[in-house]
């Protein structure tokens, strides 16, 4: 089995039902090894159902599933040593402190007895909570919280981590903390699938971009790639009362414009291709939240 | 590829794997470290209370059971009870809050752990304390003048098989509760009758035939009898043969139950 050459995670055609919503419809994926590949969509898209079915916690209606070579869900525990998990949602343990979790999960993990220690030790060190690490959980800030569950699936050094929403509800600075430690992953050559809503994150973090809504996935490709192909090179921002903005609209939808709604003014997208007919507005480049909007339908708060 | 993946590569992993049940027990041996005075008085307090009041209580008004002087006969029979409270509540609140508030589980079975090790863990942590805590009426029972036989060695032993069997109890219906509030049905309806008839204070034999019959059924009563012919009555091979067989029958359905009623849960 040629593991280095076959995809680190392979999705196709999955779906998931809960009931009578379809959280994931009809879903491709494929993440190359070494690759971080980011999957950006909208709250609801079925983001975390999917990362949910990479580690068997949720099993799909339909379709076929591997991971790192072995196949879902009859092989799962052995996908799940060999990677890492960072759920959106915390859940460690309140009770225990951070080099007793760590302790846990290297045993967990099988890491075996001799290497345990060492193991929590270097886990400590990426994560930067060496000074943490007898601190109970409970004492610890939202951000130390977070890193504390990035060591924690980074125990065992395993080749594929899965981060769902990784700085979902924290500050400015403690999102960028957390972005270096993605980084730092991603230069040592891990695989990394990192759901996100944020395109700031994505744009930063991933490789390549596959960007989902409403359960399958829309677009894939580069960032920049994404931005060029959906939103081309320059947005045009037209300001003025709603009322004029919807007539403007009205105009676009005959000419056939993309356009969407961007904070306060009406957004004219590929405004390259129509220079000279566009109404008095501000110029700027294309952006990913822009291909982002024209790809999900969703717009940004 | 670290080393640790290399290893589990060559061989498969099997749906009970003892290094992830130790290591789900190694995480309720750590939180007990911090916790284990709240929860050895709540598990001992209450069966030695029972035993001082109904001892000494209806000990002054019966002096003695089927030969059995009274406190004796209670001494050995809220052992079960001991091992009831230790078992069947951890097993149930405990498991609740792990999974639904904590999402303990969740964690674990994100790491190569499936739901069959997380509740044979439970089961077999929550079993061996109960094999410890079941000991304390016993030992009671013993500084106010009871003289056990040597038989009594098994008594931890009979706790832990009895406890296993209730953590079980309780897991299955922490698995099957959708609010805390479920557990007042389970220990009004169930957990109260089942303490009241196993025997513990009078004999099951003081009930109508039909009734009898139905606390024959009763896992603790079997407890009960096992316990009071290992420390003081004398065994009785094939009858306490029967007992022992009854009690891991019933542990290890519910086993088998509650394994499958949590992977429900946690398993979309």
């Amino acid at each position: 089995m040629g593991v280095s050459e076959e995809s680190a995670v392979s999705l196709r055609g999955v779906v998931k039902r809960f009931g009578p919503i379809t959280a994931v419809a009809g879903l491709d994926l494929e993440v190359p090894p070494g690759v971080c590949l980011g999957l950006l969509g909208p709250n609801g898209a079925g983001k975390s159902t999917t990362m949910r079915m990479l580690t068997a916690q949720a099993i799909p209606d339909e379709g076929e599933i591997s991971v790192l070579g072995w196949r879902l869900p009859g092989e799962s525990k052995q996908a799940r040593a060999e990677m890492g998990v960072v759920p959106q949602l915390d859940n460690l343990d309140v009770e225990l402190t951070c080099r007793q979790i760590l302790t846990v999960f290297a045993r967990l993990y099988r890491v075996p007895k001799g290497a345990r220690a060492d193991a929590v030790q270097r886990a400590l060190e990426i994560a930067n909570l060496t000074e943490r690490a007898d601190t109970r959980v409970d004492l610890l800030s939202g951000g130390m919280r977070r890193r504390l569950l990035i060591a924690r699936g980074l125990v065992h050094q395993p080749r594929l981590v899965l981060l769902d929403e990784p700085t979902v509800g924290l500050d400015p600075q403690v999102r960028q903390e957390l972005w270096s430690l993605i980084d730092a992953l991603r230069a040592r050559g891990t695989t990394v699938l990192m759901s996100t809503h944020y395109i700031e994150e994505a744009e930063r973090l991933a490789d390549t971009v596959a960007v989902m809504a409403r359960g399958s996935i829309v677009a894939r490709g580069k960032p920049t790639d994404l931005v060029h192909r959906y939103a081309g090179t320059q947005t045009h921002e037209v300001y003025g009362p709603p009322a004029r903005l919807q007539e403007l609209r009205a105009q676009g939808e005959r000419a056939g414009w993309a356009m969407r709604r961007s904070g306060p003014a009406l957004a004219i997208l590929h405004a390259e291709r129509h220079d000279g007919t566009l109404p008095e507005g501000v110029r700027r480049a294309a952006t990913l939240e822009d291909a982002f909007v024209v790809l999900t339908g969703e717009e940004i708060e | 590829m670290s080393a640790t993946a290399l290893r589990l590569r060559t061989r498969r992993l099997h749906r009970l794997e003892p290094a992830a049940v130790v290591g789900v027990m190694s995480r309720d041996a750590t939180v007990f470290t911090r916790n284990w005075k709240t929860t050895t008085f709540s598990s001992i307090v209450e069966p030695t209370i029972y035993l001082l009041a109904f001892g000494f209580g209806f000990g002054a008004l019966i002096s003695s059971i089927g030969g059995l002087d009274y406190k004796q006969y209670v001494g050995t029979g809220i052992v079960a009870t001991a091992v009831l409270f230790s078992s069947a509540f951890p097993g149930m609140y405990g498991t609740f809050l792990k999974y639904r508030f904590q999402r303990t589980y969740d964690a674990f079975l994100a790491a190569p752990v499936d739901t069959d090790e997380i509740v044979s863990a439970e089961v077999l942590w929550i079993g061996l304390r109960a094999g410890v805590y079941g000991n304390v009426p016993l030992l009671v029972a013993i500084a106010f003048g009871l003289d056990p036989r040597p038989t009594a060695v098994l008594v931890p032993f009979i706790c832990f098989v009895t406890g296993c069997a209730f953590v079980a109890f309780g897991i299955t219906l922490a698995a099957m509760a959708e609010s805390i509030d479920n557990f007042s049905y389970v220990t009004s309806g169930i957990l109260t009758p089942m303490f009241l008839t196993a025997g513990t204070f009078f004999p099951i034999s003081s009930f109508p035939a039909g009734i009898e019959a139905i606390a024959r059924l009763n896992p603790l009563y079997h407890c009960v009898q096992l316990v009071r012919d290992v420390v003081v009555l004398g065994v009785e091979p094939l009858a306490d043969l029967g007992h022992f067989a009854f009690l891991l029958a019933f542990g290890l359905g519910l086993w088998r139950v509650a394994i499958w009623r949590m992977r429900k849960r946690l398993i979309d």
